[in-house]
């Protein structure tokens, strides 16, 4: 019978220098890992997206042949989606969740320490496929076959990066699930959880669904590609637009992964800077819940010219216009929280402010596009694009922007430089809708997307769009300074900056202890 | 100040939607040439015109809130936080406007899907980078090529008006008919798009995807690739001609008598330099994409053609060793058989086409005679269009 | 060094740092890249794959030992436990979905392309797409796996390996310590068993990998269905390790039932398996 005992080490767990970083089991450490790395591959991808523009800003080929500019746009693509979104989304649910549910960590604080630490082993693979014979993957983040069959090293390389990162997300997605089932602190029911914390259960519930599909999908991509199999080769019975079917299935619950954390961080600070609680707390859930069932209902909108028969294209348009109600329901849940309340108008609300504009404005591109006549026109257009930077960029990246202003204090103890953050604000918001409006016009008028050259008629939204991409480009560095110096140092946060905050983490210090709620704290 | 802006921005969305006074600003769908285009057309602005009013509405009572109920101007915040009747309000009306949007957009779709009763069939093949049409009724083969000189796309000469927009070949249609297209491809993924028609279409290797569409007014209308194809997915434009039915007729048959001289232009012989120059021609616009002029590739990606250049990819040489594309390390330098069966039958699981299937026997000939003997080659030999009509016959 | 010492049992187990993650992310990184290496035809790849090989195996032993070592040491308290269920349950979901999809693979191929292509004679002249096929341009013969042969056998031994591990369960909770180790040790043998007569029936095939869709799709499903056997197989081993080395309560046995649970998941894939892939052809 085994008599041996560990040393109940972890009073002592705080670590200091490279080990406290390379070894943490900490979650607010971690949090720190995901989102300077998130801010990284950010900052990373958005140099691509400038080369793109700079090419684009004229016709005709300037600097880059069309097959690095594939490379460019393919890899601005994954790194945005796997590199940016998803590790910054992560490291607000590290952070965030257990102090919201008074946890002492997460469930699994090993097993998160795995789950980042696989990100930078897929970023070193996928970036150095820069460098490898041929050049990155040019094939489009989508990866289509039998286009993606055709490339060199760096396709396996990006296959492989794509198996690790979806590893790090179904061992994470685990990890928050457990801990949101199984750690609140006693007296909080499922109902009275932060709705962030609902957000992110319910993400991490599309995440453990839809990452092991992908695997599969790039898997058949590899046997494909070297084994000789014929999943996607008519010749041997296979069928390229399965993969886009299986592709899509992860595809589209992959973009709510996106965006419903952002609806969770947008639904703390609306109440938060309206001083008001959030309207229709319940049918929040509900709507949250509802999005995620129907997206997995809706993938093949993103190949209504596939030549599907008649009938599914009708049911993927029916439910894809379905699924605007409950999103649409939410816009409507947090005007009615801004409704007759206190606001003010801090960094943080100004951009949730312009994230539900500007978001929604996303939902209804999102909608013309799923009325499949008016999709024959503009699928695969530079509408598409606009689509999805509304939603990706003013949704989700300006969430997570919105996010960082709101918790810098909490994490930091410091406040952040209102006046910089509210430059930052206009300017990114201006400059985005310089870049990305346009492109709603050039979709409509017939400019295909994921092409470095193009006719004449599209030269002068192209040449705005650029300017206007520079200075958004270059509004991010701002953005970069303005965090470094906050955690270096600025006005005392204390522990409730935020009048209107009402969540645990606001009853701890700014910033919380090193281990924080080691005995479950009192909810009413 | 934002709020005032904000709430202008639809009516200025909608007024640039009205006015035709901005030429080279173009805002809304192309004009529409096919009754479908017209309905895809009104449909969109009735759409478009849903999501305005709807936006209008809730960012007005959105920014309305943010300015009356500031905590600046001393409104003190209302606590209540739910009404049901209200919620249950604003999703049954979202609901019914879907549904109302569902109706005419249904119709529409089952008019696009209906192929029943057309004149004609075109066979479209999409290739890397270019389409193939074939009209089946006709016997009438060709392919359609960017027609746009490489110079207007290195900034070297100034861009014609139908940059990136024009081909060789255009698809030549009758005004007035529902012609059919059967779209296929031989390599990978491409789609056939007209904006004014109102038809995209994916061509799918090994798969035959069905559209059509009816041309009532004569003119020429231009498109583009719509699906991520490679390197030359922005350069292989499609353009359809359609013309009264008398015209097309006579175009037709001239198309019959040019496949007729060109097959008895393959029965002769011709000197090297023939060959040569005409060969340039070819390889300029079909193999220079890829192989470039100057017959170097791009490492790693596109082997070179020059002899004693050497291909980055090592690991691939010895692959297309391996499997007998490359002797003794050479390609264009090599025997003149495997040279020909590179270009005829092209190297599957690669970009490199089965060139003999778009090409005349002139032509394969030509540009292999053009680049066994440029840029330094020294081969010596030369192909005949006969040689290249046996080998079509053995391999069948 | 290590002292006994009365850990609180209300606080939920948070370990202390360690180096683990990075090892096992560093290990995945050189199989990962060490594949790619290989896969451009460099045998100095294998090497790589190697030794990312072995230090993720290193790194299995020194984290599932640490767990082990918790949690016989008493640090998991009623909450970690329903943690660990929480997150084998999900585990287990994951790998659901990701066999879901190859199965949709299977049902979209069948049910759709096939019979597409069977109806595209202007492409496919003489093609009739029916099931089994190597598709209209892969010209060869092949007969199917046929079902009632060694599959058979192998759905019988697969569904009694589920019945031995749950008698050995029983005499876990029983506190029948003979029980238990017979019953795993049948399990671990029957699960041996059906890898063998697979390693057989493969190599009396008529069709490989390379068969057109048929033999994708079989290899496929019935290939990664295989590697979670042998993954199982491996996972009883070592529970079976922890049994002669006296772990586990009758109150307490978390990971006999994780892996319990696991092995029961195997078996329900491979029935799956059985009907879809053998049986309905």
């Amino acid at each position: 019978m085994a008599t041996t005992t560990m040393h109940d080490a972890h009073h002592d767990a705080h670590p200091t220098g490279m080990m406290r970083w390379l070894t943490s089991t900490n979650h607010k450490d971690i949090g720190t890992l995901y989102l300077w790395f998130s801010f990284i591959m950010f900052l990373f991808a958005g140099g691509l997206a400038m080369l793109i523009r700079a090419e684009l800003f004229q016709p005709g080929l300037q600097f880059f042949q069309p097959n690095l500019f594939n490379q460019f746009t393919t890899m601005h693509g994954l790194i945005m989606i796997f590199g940016a979104i998803m590790p910054a989304f992560v490291g607000f649910a590290n952070w965030q969740v257990p102090l919201m549910i008074g946890a002492p960590d997460m469930a699994f604080p090993r097993l998160n320490n795995w789950s980042f630490w696989l990100l930078p082993a897929a970023a070193i693979l996928l970036l150095s496929s820069f460098v490898v014979p041929g050049g990155a993957a040019a094939g489009g983040w989508t990866m289509y076959p039998p286009l993606f069959i055709q490339g060199g090293t760096a396709y396996d390389m990006t296959i492989f990066a794509v198996h690790l990162m979806g590893l790090s997300s179904i061992m994470g997605s685990i990890n928050i699930i457990t801990t949101i089932l199984n750690m609140r602190t006693p007296g909080m029911p499922m109902m009275r959880m932060p709705i962030f914390v609902w957000t992110w259960l319910i993400t991490a519930f599309l995440l453990i669904s839809a990452m092991p599909v992908l695997a599969s999908a790039v898997t058949m991509l590899l046997t494909d590609r070297h084994f000789g199999t014929y999943f996607f080769n008519a010749a041997g019975g296979g069928d390229p637009v399965m993969f886009q079917h299986i592709f899509w299935f992860f595809g589209h619950p992959e973009v709510y992964i996106m965006i419903l954390p952002a609806f969770g961080i947008l639904s703390s600070i609306i109440p938060t800077f309206s001083r008001k609680p959030l309207f229709g707390y319940d049918s929040m859930v509900y709507a949250t819940a509802a999005i995620a069932v129907l997206s997995f209902s809706v993938w093949a909108h993103h190949m209504f010219t596939v030549g599907m028969p008649t009938a599914s294209q009708l049911f993927f348009m029916y439910a894809t216009m379905l699924i605007a109600i409950p999103t649409g329901v939410k816009v409507f849940n947090w005007t009615a929280t801004m409704w007759r309340g206190s606001i003010s108008f801090e960094t943080p609300m100004l951009f949730a402010i312009a994230v539900v504009c500007l978001f929604t404005i996303g939902g209804f591109s999102g909608l013309v596009l799923a009325i499949v006549p008016v999709d024959i026109q503009l699928q695969d257009t530079y509408y598409v694009v606009a689509h999805f930077h509304y939603v990706l960029f003013s949704g989700a990246a300006m969430s997570i922007m919105a996010g960082v202003y709101y918790w810098l204090p909490k994490w930091t103890g410091h406040m952040y430089d209102e006046t910089l953050g509210k430059w930052h604000f206009w300017l990114t918001t201006i400059a985005f809708n310089v870049t990305f409006f346009p492109m709603h016009f050039l979709g409509l008028a017939g400019m295909p997307r994921r092409i470095p050259d193009y006719a004449l008629q599209f030269a002068e939204f192209n040449m705005l769009q650029s300017i206007g991409s520079f200075v958004l480009g270059a509004s991010q560095l701002l953005f970069l300074y303005t965090v470094i110096k906050c955690v270096r140092g600025g006005a005392p946060a204390g522990d409730r900056p935020w009048e209107g905050a009402d969540s645990l983490e606001w009853t701890l210090s700014s910033p919380p202890p090193y281990h924080s709620f080691e005995t479950a704290p009192a909810f009413k | 100040m934002l709020c005032k802006i904000r709430s202008a921005l639809p009516i200025i969305i909608i007024s640039l939607f009205a006015t035709s006074a901005y030429a080279d600003y173009q805002f809304n769908l192309q004009t529409a040439a096919t009754p479908i285009a017209t309905e895809i057309y009104d449909l969109h602005n009735l759409i478009l015109l849903v999501c305005l009013i709807i936006f209008v509405i809730v960012f007005g009572v959105m920014f309305y809130s943010l300015y009356k109920h500031r905590k600046s101007v001393g409104h003190k915040a209302s606590q209540f936080s739910h009404n049901t009747k209200l919620e249950i309000v604003w999703t049954i009306i979202p609901f019914f406007i879907l549904v109302g949007m569902a109706f005419p957009t249904t119709q529409t779709i089952l008019r696009m899907k209906n192929v029943e009763g057309t004149d004609m069939s075109i066979k479209v093949t999409g290739r890397q980078w270019l389409w193939e049409y074939e009209y089946m009724d006709a016997g009438v083969k060709y392919v359609s090529n960017l027609a746009t000189p490489r110079d207007q796309i290195d900034n070297k000469a100034d861009k014609a008006e139908h940059y990136l927009l024009e081909v060789d070949n255009p698809m030549v249609v009758p005004t007035g008919k529902k012609v059919r297209l059967l779209l296929t491809a031989s390599d990978v993924i491409h789609s056939w798009w007209i904006p004014a028609f109102g038809v995209k279409q994916d061509a799918i290797p090994g798969f035959i995807n069905e559209a059509w569409f009816q041309v009532d007014k004569p003119g020429i209308y231009r498109g583009q690739c719509a699906e991520l194809c490679g390197v030359g997915h922005g350069f292989m434009p499609i353009v359809v001609e359609a013309k009264p039915q008398e015209e097309y007729d006579a175009w037709l048959k001239e198309q019959k008598v040019k496949l007729a001289a060109e097959a008895e232009a393959a029965t002769k012989d011709y000197s090297k330099d023939e060959l040569i120059k005409h060969g340039e021609g070819i390889f300029n616009a079909r193999c220079a994409a890829c192989h470039q002029a100057t017959g170097k590739g791009i490492p790693g990606v596109f082997p070179p053609l020059v002899e004693g250049e050497t291909f980055a990819n090592q690991d691939t040489v010895k692959r297309l060793t391996e499997r007998g594309f490359i002797k003794d390390g050479k390609i264009v330098m090599g025997p003149k058989d495997k040279h020909l069966d590179i270009v005829m039958h092209g190297i599957p699981g690669t970009a490199m086409q089965a060139l003999g299937e778009q090409m005349s026997d002139l032509d394969v000939a030509a540009v292999i005679t053009y680049e066994r003997n440029n840029w330094g080659n020294k081969a010596g030999d030369m192909v005949q269009p006969a040689e290249v009509a046996a080998l079509r016959k053995s391999k069948g | 060094m290590q002292t006994i010492e009365q850990t609180n049992t209300q606080r939920y187990y948070v370990p202390a740092p360690s180096w683990w993650p990075l090892v096992g992310s560093v290990a995945l990184l050189l199989l990962a890249s060490g594949f790619v290496i290989l896969l451009q035809n460099n045998a100095s790849g294998s090497y790589v794959m190697i030794a990312g090989a072995l230090i993720l195996i290193t790194m299995l032993f020194g984290w599932f030992g640490t767990v082990i070592r918790e949690s016989v040491g008493g640090l998991f308290n009623d909450q970690v436990d329903l943690s660990y269920r929480w997150g084998m349950g999900w585990f287990i979901f994951s790998e659901v979905m990701f066999f879901g999809a190859l199965f949709g693979a299977l049902f979209y191929a069948r049910v759709i392309t096939v019979p597409e292509l069977g109806n595209t004679s202007l492409l496919w002249p003489d093609y009739a797409g029916t099931w089994p096929t190597a598709g209209p341009g892969v010209k060869e013969t092949f007969a199917a796996m046929p079902a009632w042969g060694i599959p058979a056998i192998n759905t019988l031994i697969l569904l009694s390996s589920g019945a031995t591990v749950t008698w050995a369960h029983w005499g876990l909770k029983n506190d029948n310590r003979t029980q238990l180790k017979i019953g795993l040790i049948l399990t671990i043998l029957l699960g041996a068993i059906f890898i063998a007569l697979q390693i057989h029936e493969y190599s009396s095939a008529t069709f490989t990998f390379q068969t057109g869709i048929y033999g994708a799709t079989f290899y496929i499903l019935t290939g990664f269905h295989g590697a979670h056997v042998t993954l199982g197989a491996i996972m009883l081993t070592v529970i079976l390790g922890r049994v002669y080395a006296g772990h586990f309560t009758p109150e307490r046995h978390f990971a006999f039932e994780a892996v319990s649970w696991y092995w029961h998941f195997v078996d329900v894939v491979w029935l799956l398996l059985f009907v879809f892939v053998y049986w309905l052809i």
